[in-house]
């Protein structure tokens, strides 16, 4: 099984603040921010991104929590069971301005419950999804609005994404067969 | 049947090789080169003589209970077990408390053929433990009975126990108690202990056989009567038993050989098929059982084989029955845990299973010995195959048997009983042929034990 | 995790891990919109033997805050009829094509035949067998411990010496065994408490303490006292004379609450006996945890299903 290494510490870190920066951009500030991150790198990547926020525009404090999709998923029957984390909304989301942060998008499935569970605890003005890597594969219709790097990938290749709060260390790398 | 057989070669329990010839559904000869004699020969070389096993308790369940077992299939299980006299319990619909019951049960065995049946008669009536019953009309009927039991029910009452105790010494009957408090056993499923405990099932404490079998002793000590203990279980009832007899109490014993192999471990499964009356026990008791038995504290085994319908033991633990079959593995059983074990020899077995058994149940003239002129009881064994005990082996109507499964030693070969055979080469004779034999039977009842 | 048989089942790490999916599904008690869509389209039956409105409605809740489509099958007898044979009904579930059972039943081992047998090969619920076990009433009394005294740290934690009294009528109660195995899983300090006459006959048969002095065991002042429900036909048994000596030598009246120290938690299983095993007083107060452990029933047969419907592999 060989490994390549596609984005390191010094990729990981520039590629979060240019993200940054066009949060902010769209959004034309902070006001309204809300972001949340789909355990478990997710939400690692959501603080992240929120402390990079708040050294752009400071005096900000963006609000930034974990929104776990468990109880969403379409494969529970099928596949080995996980085991859940807390979701920890700060302040509530109505009306607000959601930004999903996610690792990896991949089939979408994952973002698709993430959508659900927002939708049980309220009901944002708009969503928007962030992700480190867009590896393609697309089975639904969803689209990330800020991506940190593309990686065309094959369905045999794995992506491993290391972050130093989780792993020890920044990496990303694919795994091929 | 007037033309001989001659079994050539077998070995008699003491180990001794011999000869054997049955004529006129007797024994005309027996010691070794009697190739000589006229008759068809039956080669038995190596396989184990022993007399015709007798089992003084064994549920037919004829009449009433016909779907579980009758007459006829209880017999033919015996037969295939090497068992040719069967004590038929007392606890049918009606109740076997009055001479016509008895007496049809006495003629459906006769009917049969397969094994001489001999009725038990109830101790009380309805087995209700209020009022004695026909003891001594039962004891002069056709059916001539000598062994009275409520077993399934305990003769709690000691006023009763003890009259029945002093009536039967008219007749030299004997008691034979099935000892449990009903008051220390109610709604009891299984042994009181660490399994019961464990499973949320209402204990059978050991004090509640030991208390009964204590006080039968006392009372028969007191009347000077003949005492049987049913299936007992603990060793605690061994004990009482062995220090009755050592000051001369006329107390006999039975075990089940259930009992000698199973205990409270087989229920963890909730599988009712271990679900017994008594219940089994632990390691402890199955030691001093099998010690018991090896020392002559113990009798005789005897199966208490008790069918059920499937129905009945494939549910709940608290709604199914209490009992197991037995007769066909029987030998078997005593073969793995006494003979295999060392504790005992073949003439042990053959006392424990036939000659002790027909003396209990008086029938000691004309079953349980293997003696030139005795009615040809007779049964040979491979003690040396070993085979998977299932539910092709079991040959009566009910299949409720806990050793299923088990890789079992010793086959019953052929059974004889009264010269002819009832299983022949490992397959039980066609119930026609039987029938045929069975009218043209000369010994029949006529012989008082 | 196929099956919910017993609590004596539960290892320690899978234990936790129930109790950590029941804080997650607490959290949902919060939302204006309280169902999750975790189970829809699966079909669970509530096969009771039994009556229990209390537990049947408990498992309802979780199954339709799960979205799971929900079947009672009152399976209970009368006195005329016996009703059907557990194997029968059984195989009528498995005809008709449900995805779990839920089984009360008054014999104990009628959940584990049902797992085992083959009548059906569906996941199964203990929610109560005969005198064996009631293992959602332990998680859902462990639950309720964790919270009270861990409070918002409770998540990955066990119970490590928390010392628990357990009082009543301890030989006829699935909720005594269940706790006895879960709570000392644990970490927990277990003692029963109760006359002689309803201790088990073993001492060994539970990793339990056996007492028969409730003053003595108060003044060790434990963390938590669990009373059960005495029924009046033990009366008949001749385990206790009369109720009035049950409740002065083994209840919890007034003045032994009153002796307490505060922060000693006061459990019942429901329903109670008020003024028999215990007092108003203990019952209403802020030591008592009766209706929480109520509530905290919902989410942990939540997260029982949860772990027994989904996934291939061991929780």
């Amino acid at each position: 099984m060989t490994a390549r290494n596609v984005l390191q510490a010094t990729d990981i870190q520039r590629a979060l603040t240019r993200i940054s920066h066009e949060i902010l951009e769209s959004n034309r500030g902070a006001s309204g921010l809300v972001i949340l991150g789909i355990p478990t790198r997710g939400v690692v990547l959501a603080e992240r991104i929120a402390e990079i926020i708040s050294g752009i525009e400071p005096g900000v404090d963006v609000p930034v929590g974990a929104l776990d999709v468990t109880m969403y998923r379409d494969d529970l029957a099928t596949s080995p069971t996980r085991s859940s984390s807390p979701t920890r909304i700060p302040g509530g989301i109505e009306d607000s301005t959601v930004i999903l942060v996610d690792d990896v998008l991949y089939s979408g499935r994952t973002v698709r419950a993430a959508l659900d569970a927002l939708t049980d605890l309220g009901r944002p003005r708009v969503v928007r999804l962030a992700v480190l890597v867009d590896r393609g594969h697309r089975e639904l219709p969803i689209r990330a609005d800020y991506v940190g790097k593309n990686l065309p990938t094959s369905h045999a290749e794995r992506i491993n994404v290391c972050l130093v709060e989780t792993d020890g260390n920044d990496l990303i790398q694919i795994a091929g067969e | 049947m007037t033309t001989s057989v001659k079994f050539i070669g077998a070995v008699l329990p003491n180990d001794e090789v011999t000869d054997v010839v049955v004529t006129g559904g007797r024994i005309s000869a027996m010691g070794p080169g009697l190739n000589h004699i006229e008759g068809e020969v039956v080669d038995v070389t190596g396989l184990r003589l022993l007399p015709g096993l007798v089992d003084l308790h064994t549920h037919l369940r004829e009449p009433g209970f016909e779907s579980s077992e009758t007459v006829l299939t209880g017999t033919q299980a015996a037969a295939v077990g090497g068992f040719t006299t069967v004590f038929a319990m007392a606890n049918t619909l009606p109740v076997a408390d009055t001479t016509s019951v008895v007496e049809l049960v006495w003629r459906r065995g006769i009917e049969a053929g397969y094994a001489t049946v001999r009725p038990v008669g109830a101790v009380t009536v309805g087995l209700e433990g209020q009022a004695l019953a026909d003891l001594a009309s039962m004891a002069s009927s056709r059916a001539n009975v000598r062994v009275f039991s409520d077993d399934g029910k305990c003769v709690f009452d000691p006023l009763l126990m003890r009259r029945a105790l002093e009536y039967v010494k008219a007749f030299d009957g004997v008691i034979a108690q099935h000892a449990q408090e009903p008051r220390l056993t109610l709604r009891s499923q299984m042994n009181e202990g660490l399994v019961s405990a464990r499973l949320g099932l209402a204990g059978w404490p050991r004090v509640a056989e030991e208390i009964i079998i204590a006080r039968d002793i006392l009372l028969a000590e007191e009347t000077g009567s003949r005492l049987h203990v049913c299936h007992l279980s603990t060793a605690g009832s061994v004990e009482i038993v062995r220090s009755a007899k050592a000051r001369g109490v006329r107390v006999t014993a039975e075990v089940t050989p259930h009992h000698l192999l199973l205990t409270e471990e087989s229920a963890l499964d909730y599988d009712a098929r271990f679900k017994v009356n008594p219940p089994l026990r632990t390691d402890e008791d199955v030691h001093a059982v099998r010690a018991g038995l090896a020392d002559g504290t113990v009798d005789i085994v005897a199966t208490d084989h008790a069918p059920h319908p499937i129905e009945n033991k494939d549910c709940e633990w608290s709604d199914a029955a209490f009992g197991m079959v037995g007769l066909e593995s029987a030998l078997s059983i005593v073969n793995m845990t006494m003979v295999q074990s060392g504790l005992m020899s073949w003439n042990d077995v053959a006392r424990v299973m036939s000659t002790a058994p027909a003396h209990i149940g008086g029938v000691a003239n004309t079953a349980g010995t293997l003696e030139v002129g005795r009615p040809a009881d007779l049964v040979f064994v491979d003690e040396r195959v070993l085979r998977s005990f299932g539910v092709e082996d079991l040959a009566g109507l009910s299949k409720n048997s806990p050793f299923l499964g088990l890789e079992l030693p010793g086959k019953v070969v052929h059974t004889m009983r009264h010269g002819y055979f009832t299983v022949r080469d490992g397959s039980l004779v066609d119930q026609r042929v039987i029938a045929t034999f069975a009218r043209e039977d000369t010994i029949g009842f006529d012989e008082r034990g | 995790m196929q099956h919910l048989l017993s609590a004596a089942d539960l290892d320690r790490d899978t234990s936790i891990a129930l109790l950590d999916l029941a804080e997650d599904m607490a959290e949902t008690a919060d939302r204006p919109h309280k169902k999750l869509p975790t189970l829809r389209g699966r079909s669970i039956v509530n096969l009771f033997f039994e009556d229990s409105t209390r537990t049947r409605i408990s498992f309802e809740s979780a199954e339709k805050r799960l979205s799971a489509d929900v079947i009672n099958f009152s399976a209970k007898g009368s006195s005329v009829s016996k009703g059907e044979s557990l194997k029968d009904s059984a195989q009528t579930l498995a005809a008709m094509g449900v995805d779990a059972v839920v089984i009360r039943h008054g014999s104990s081992g009628a959940p584990y035949l049902l797992a085992h047998r083959g009548w059906i090969d569906v996941p199964v619920v203990n929610a109560g067998d005969g005198t064996h076990e009631h293992p959602t009433q332990a998680l859902l009394d462990a639950f309720t411990l964790r919270r009270r005294i861990h409070q918002t740290a409770s998540r990955g934690r066990d119970l490590a010496g928390v010392r628990v009294a357990i009082v009543g009528d301890v030989l006829h109660s699935r909720v005594a065994r269940s706790n006895a195995w879960l709570l000392t899983t644990l970490g927990a300090d277990v003692t029963f408490v109760a006359p002689p006459t309803l201790l088990p006959a073993q001492r060994d048969a539970f990793p339990v303490s056996m007492e028969t002095n409730l003053d003595e065991v108060l003044r060790s002042s434990p963390d938590a006292v669990m009373m059960l429900r005495i029924q009046k036909e033990r009366i008949h048994g001749a385990f206790f004379p009369h109720e009035r000596e049950y409740t002065r030598i083994w209840g919890l009246t007034a003045q032994r609450f009153q002796a307490l120290p505060q922060k000693t938690l006061v459990m019942h299983p429901g329903p109670m006996n008020r003024g028999l095993e215990i007092c108003s007083e203990a019952a209403d107060s802020a030591a008592s945890t009766v209706l929480e452990q109520v509530a905290n029933g919902v989410f942990v047969r939540m997260a029982v299903l949860f772990a027994v419907l989904t996934g291939k592999e061991d929780l």
